[in-house]
């Protein structure tokens, strides 16, 4: 083969790797947990029931050790993820599953329940406005959404449980606590929710892996009109 | 056919382009300062909304009509020079060097001296306004060398932590909101710090900047001087959430921002009493971190007070 042959050769094979690499990166940056959508077959007026449950290890995939958040579709599956889309000023019925062991919040700001309808929310159906991270089993992790000024701390499990959840998605055989609370939608657009307990076990402050990680213990509302 | 005469040269006296220049720059100058000063001077940010924001926006007018007349003058001889040597003139010839291309010391060194005293015009100018306005708005330490001199100053505590700014109103009962409200006409003492990384408070509209460092209390003053909505941000980058964590505050009136701390303070009672005692810093505390990782030099569990509970989880 001439050597003009060999270097076209030679560069097709480069130029593919290259291609081949920042494919791989994109696809990589790209990617992200599939989205929850509660607005198919939403009629307008009516309040949407949201189902979560939050877990002291995923139990599967490439992160099993990872505390995360799982999310329950319309069809009842539950799903990995903290993506979902909402219809726009409509109020949302969140019926949370907290399975994972709490403790005294770095901030017992977040001990207080705002944001909610009536600014409370019931724990295993006692109406609360306050937790005290301090006492009892303290407090596992938040749910927050702080561009419209919602959190609510979701108490912990006895760390002596008896029966605790290893992997998700757990059943309501595990010991767990019920949370339950309403919030209103706003207008159109993406907000930020998050867990505010650094509970990224290992992680500097607590605060990596699946605190920085969207899918476990944060991500996004995509409130639509 | 004769050569064109160098701008030097006896032929093409520098003398008479002068002539020419300086007027066009001075006009021009004139023209662009007034402009400015009366069109855009009063919206260059962040504005006037308080006593720190105001100064900074007099230093950005000051240092843009100051540099306007450099501009101008570089623009106009490039111009002029352009134009008036340009090589499609009637009679040009080729660029040979010679007289034209040499230095003109008298212009070196009137160009030399001019900006060396104006740079050090503007670095003085710059140091003495960081300084005398009660520190311009910045974070100045835990033992501030400018303060105000106005008395009922309010301590607004603001704490970092990733990712969001809580706030004590000490003087009202300790209370912690993630709302940031102050009073009109009130000289505010910021005390910034963290519980976790370094995060910086910016809250642009008001001009004050600082940074928020674990177990350091950081010092701002500003005095609010009109009433509408600011912007807080971080400013450090900080986390995967950095950019979520922003919020909204307020400039009320004295009495809206008297009934909004009274019902606050009443609001948050019951959390208010789980909270620690105020502190000017605190120590991040390891709980709550579900075995979060600390540096060696970060004792949790040290006699200082900790921001959350005072006894390890157990």
């Amino acid at each position: 083969m001439s050597r003009t042959g060999r270097l076209a050769i030679t560069a097709v094979l480069f130029a593919a790797a290259v291609g081949l690499v920042v494919f791989t990166a994109m696809a990589f940056l790209r990617s992200s947990p599939s989205t929850v959508d509660f607005t198919v077959g939403h009629e307008p007026g009516t309040p949407v029931d949201m189902t979560l449950q939050t877990v002291g290890t995923i139990g599967f995939g490439i992160h099993p050790t990872w505390v995360s958040y799982l999310t329950r579709d319309p069809d009842g599956q539950w799903v990995h993820t903290t993506l979902w889309d909402l219809p726009a000023h409509t109020k949302v019925n969140v019926t949370l599953y907290q399975y994972d062991t709490g403790s005294p919040l770095r901030n017992q700001q977040l001990g207080q329940i705002i944001g909610t309808t009536g600014g409370t929310a019931a724990y295993n159906g006692t109406s609360e406005s306050v937790i005290n991270s301090n006492d009892g089993n303290g407090v596992a992790h938040t749910f927050s959404i702080p561009t419209l000024g919602v959190s609510v701390p979701l108490l912990g499990i006895s760390s002596s449980a008896k029966n605790p959840c290893g992997a998700a998605p757990c059943t309501t055989n595990y010991d767990h606590n019920v949370i339950t609370f309403s919030f209103v939608t706003p207008g159109p657009g993406q907000y930020p929710w998050q867990c505010f307990v650094p509970c990224g076990l290992g992680y500097l402050y607590g605060n990596g892996g699946p605190m920085s990680t969207v899918g476990y213990m944060g991500g996004f509302l995509e409130v639509v009109a | 056919m004769s050569p064109t005469p160098a701008p030097n040269s006896p032929q093409g006296s520098g003398t008479r382009h002068f002539r020419r220049l300086i007027p066009i720059w001075l006009v021009l100058s004139a023209v662009c300062d007034i402009v400015y000063f009366f069109v855009l001077g009063p919206h260059v940010p962040p504005g006037a909304m308080t006593s720190s924001a105001s100064s900074q926006q007099s230093d950005f007018n000051v240092l843009f009509l100051t540099a306007l007349p450099v501009i101008m003058a570089v623009w106009v001889y490039m111009g002029y020079a352009i134009y008036t040597w340009r090589g499609s003139r009637p009679g040009a010839t080729d660029p040979e060097g010679g007289v034209a291309a040499r230095g003109h010391l008298g212009i070196q060194v009137g160009w030399i001296v001019s900006t060396t005293v104006i740079v050090l015009a503007m670095f003085v100018f710059g140091f003495v306004e960081l300084a005398v306005p009660a520190g311009a708005g910045g974070g100045e330490g835990p033992n501030p060398l400018w303060t105000p001199t106005s008395k009922g100053v309010l301590p607004v505590q603001v704490i970092g932590q990733q990712w969001e700014f809580t706030y004590r109103y000490p003087t009202f009962g300790g209370f912690e909101t993630r709302d940031l409200v102050l009073p009109v006409d009130t000289t505010i003492a910021f005390h910034v710090t963290s519980l976790d990384v370094i995060h910086d408070f910016w809250a642009y509209q008001l001009g004050v900047k600082a940074d928020a460092n674990p177990s350091e209390d950081n010092v701002a003053f500003t005095t609010t001087r009109q009433l509408g909505a600011f912007t807080v941000r971080c400013d450090e980058l900080c986390g995967l959430w950095h950019g979520a964590m922003y919020n909204f505050g307020k400039v009320l009136s004295k009495s809206q921002f008297l009934v909004w701390a009274q019902s606050t303070e009443r609001t948050n009672a019951a959390n208010t009493k789980n909270l620690p005692a105020f502190s000017y810093t605190y120590v991040p505390d390891a709980n709550g971190a579900d075995g979060g990782y600390y540096p060696d030099s970060v004792d949790p569990y040290s006699n200082v007070e900790t921001y959350g509970a005072t006894t390890p989880a157990k």
